[in-house]
């Protein structure tokens, strides 16, 4: 009987939750607001320039959707999780805000994603890594974008064993996210029949990778794999660069690497680097097109964390406009039934967890005389079927799975 | 006028100016009561709870560097073992009410500050910061490699629950007066450690500790007693700040952290009451109301030119330069 009565009670709760929702869009303002790192290690990844990509996708709505106006608020996370949250609760109860862009550090997206779960208002991740975001940590109220760990991880291994890489050594950084992505890549080398003939744990974060390197090129193996992110990454590169590690014959595999970090280190010091990337400003003449805009606007070309911003944004208020309601269920279910296709993703779909999948790219680095230009920087190996790219939903710890 | 008249006409005068010292300091603390008690609702009562949270660390750190003299480059740590003690034990344990969480919480920070104590406190100086900032990255090692932290993705859901199992913390004011109350039982105990016998000594031993154990202090005990009660409070507005933001992040164990906490004293007025709790509220300010603004990108240049300025100009921070200014003119 109770139980009965329960069932009703929810039903008709949920029924007036979606009659209210329907409604329209609520005090007619979409506000979007733009968490991210905006002055320290992350800067160049989402920083100022995603919000510039913001910018862009609401000056391509001409600052309206479905007659209500759009407006933006920014912040700095400081990468710190209580700023997030502090930040995030302040603008859903005291500023309104309907959707949170951006969202770089992990701890800080999952900060705000507990406090959008709460409030029920959504958030589009696109700056985090960490594929635990739509895994144990999914929340019905983000979607995560452009990437996670688990494609940069299996489709960089699977991609590179696949094209004769047999026999790898891992340089690992001490910590979770590391040991994770050591995991992740010994199980899909083994899977497609090369071997780890050794590894070694680098402490986080290590400033002089010499010796780290000098061990990798002295076990022969024919890639080596960067399980580490950030500063890490860049000094393991460049360190591999003085050794002439890819010039004596070894590839160099970077699982967490973007085209800011690249772009940094220049062609002359990366090339030969193979990485996993969603997106790439040289695809074809879409991204090219939408690319040159954004250079326009900020002078730099944009990482897949920029491009997956602006698509993501547009995405959203399409669905706003679609619907006419800014509801964050209504809005994320239309999100989820409608299949993305611009200049991001082909046949892209965001799935029940929250995860958008897409096709990944394996690319390699330039060689400075292969490089026309200092953004002409990457070569597209093979293109990782979405499919392949992502967890499995059969694998997902994630609550709002039904198999669960 | 024969010599006992003039002596005690000299002291009627200072114990008047102590009396109006006492009574201009008890006006103040009635208004900045009034005040806090009514903060929340003007302001948002989560960005106050975290400027309270991290005024209570001010507060215990500057018991330690201000009194006693000892620059210690490691309380980072004893924040976040706070943190994530009480995070934990609330996280998993649901029998647990908020306040027996967090009593663990700062019990474990002070065993740790035991810990750093007896290992650090026969060094000086410069070779102490050291020790401290090596135990400290020990300890965020620690807490980077456990599995129960979450690691970089830091500890998430740390329910707020209900104090003494009656009163729902899940109420932002409630929350407040809560921290308020917990925050002003530790200030108190500051003022009283300060002002008693043993708050001397400790003062004596900064002045100079060759002539405190010359005296006959045993110096080390007094001082391994003062790192271990700055320890528990560092720990206690860590365990706080865990049950606030209903998270644990490895942000609270870093060495940033431990450099704020300097900053915070400094700029505030460090061996002052209250500079700790101001330095506390403009740095967490600062850092939050820029980070929404134009100047989003020169929030840390800034923090740091305040910082130098202070060094160079205001050795005695805000707090310390009124006082002298208050004291030199309306004396």
């Amino acid at each position: 009987m109770t139980i009965m009565r329960k069932l009703l009670t929810s039903a008709v709760a949920s029924a007036m939750m979606v009659g209210g929702a329907q409604a329209e869009i609520s005090d007619n303002t979409v506000k979007i607001g733009y968490l991210a790192d905006m002055s320290g290690t992350y800067r160049g990844l989402a920083g100022p320039n995603g919000l510039a990509a913001l910018k862009m996708a609401v000056a391509d709505f001409g600052g309206k959707v479905d007659g209500a106006k759009i407006e933006i608020v920014t912040a700095d996370d400081r990468n710190s999780p209580d700023v997030a949250s502090t930040t995030v609760r302040r603008w859903v109860e005291n500023d309104n805000v309907d959707m949170v862009a951006g969202l770089v550090a992990s701890s800080v997206t999952i900060a705000a994603t507990k406090v959008l779960e709460e409030s029920n208002k959504l958030g589009l991740v696109n700056g985090s890594a960490a594929s635990s975001i739509t895994n144990e940590h999914c929340t019905p109220n983000h979607i995560h974008y452009a990437y996670d760990t688990y494609p940069l991880a299996n489709g960089t291994a699977g991609a590179i064993v696949k094209e004769g890489g047999k026999t790898w050594y891992i340089l690992t950084a001490d910590y979770a996210f590391g040991h994770s992505m050591e995991n992740d890549v010994t199980a899909v080398v083994e899977k497609n029949g090369g071997e780890v003939v050794g590894s070694i744990r680098h402490p986080f974060p290590t400033p002089d990778f010499s010796s780290f390197i000098l061990q990798a090129q002295a076990s022969g193996a024919d890639v080596i794999a960067l399980a580490n992110a950030g500063a890490d990454t860049t000094n393991a590169i460049t360190t591999a660069a003085e050794f002439g590690v890819t010039q004596a014959g070894q590839t160099i595999a970077g699982l967490v690497v973007f085209l800011n970090d690249v772009h940094a280190l220049g062609a002359e010091v990366a090339q030969g680097l193979q990485l996993t990337t969603g997106w790439y400003w040289d695809l074809n003449d879409e991204t090219r097109a939408w690319s040159d805009r954004f250079m326009e606007e900020t002078g730099d070309r944009p990482t897949m964390v920029h491009a997956g911003i602006y698509s993501s944004t547009m995405q959203y208020l399409n669905a706003i406009e679609a619907t006419g309601s800014d509801d964050s269920q209504t809005v994320r279910k239309q999100m989820m039934d409608t299949p993305i296709n611009d200049m991001f993703a082909t046949n892209g779909r965001i799935r029940e967890d929250g995860r958008m999948i897409h096709d990944m790219y394996l690319a390699e680095v330039k060689t400075p005389e292969e490089s026309s230009s200092e953004w002409d920087l990457y070569k597209i190996v093979r293109t990782i079927p979405a499919d392949e790219a992502f967890r499995p939903l059969a694998d997902s710890n994630c609550k709002l799975v039904s198999s669960q | 006028m024969s010599q006992t008249d003039i002596q005690s006409d000299i002291q009627a005068s200072i114990l008047r100016q102590q009396k109006t010292e006492n009574r201009r300091k008890l006006i103040l603390n009635g208004v900045l009561l009034v005040l806090l008690l009514l903060a929340p609702f003007v302001l948002y009562p989560v960005f106050l709870m975290k400027i309270l949270c991290f005024a209570l660390f001010a507060v215990a750190f500057n018991l330690l560097f201000g009194f006693t003299g000892l620059l210690s480059f490691g309380h980072a740590a004893f924040l976040a073992t706070g943190g994530y003690t009480t995070g934990y034990l609330l996280s998993n344990f649901s029998g647990l009410t908020t306040e027996m969480g967090i009593i663990a919480g700062t019990l474990v920070a002070t065993l740790l500050g035991l810990g750093f104590a007896l290992l650090s406190i026969r060094r000086q100086g410069i070779y102490f910061a050291m020790v401290t900032l090596a135990l400290a990255q020990l300890v965020f090692f620690f807490f980077v490699q456990a599995p129960f932290t979450g690691g970089e993705d830091g500890m998430h859901g740390v329910p707020r629950g209900e104090l003494f199992g009656l009163i729902n913390l899940e109420d932002n004011l409630n929350m407040y007066y809560f921290v308020l109350a917990v925050f002003l039982g530790c200030y108190l105990l500051v003022q009283r450690i300060v002002s008693s016998p043993y708050g001397h000594v400790l003062k004596a031993i900064k002045q100079n500790e060759s002539r405190a154990v010359s005296l006959g202090y045993k110096v080390d005990r007094y001082k391994i007693l003062a790192f271990v009660i700055s320890a528990a409070l560092a720990g206690l507005a860590g365990s706080m700040k865990s049950v606030v933001f209903q998270l644990a992040s490895l942000n609270d164990a870093h060495w940033h952290m431990s450099g704020e906490v300097i900053l915070m004293t400094l700029i505030g007025g460090m061996g002052t009451l209250l500079g700790p709790v101001l330095g506390a509220t403009l740095v967490v300010n600062i850092e939050y109301q820029l980070g929404q603004g134009p100047l989003r990108d020169w929030v840390d240049p800034i923090l740091g030119g305040i910082f130098v300025l202070t060094v160079l100009a205001f050795r005695s921070g805000i707090v310390g330069e009124v006082q002298k200014f208050v004291r030199k003119n309306m004396g």
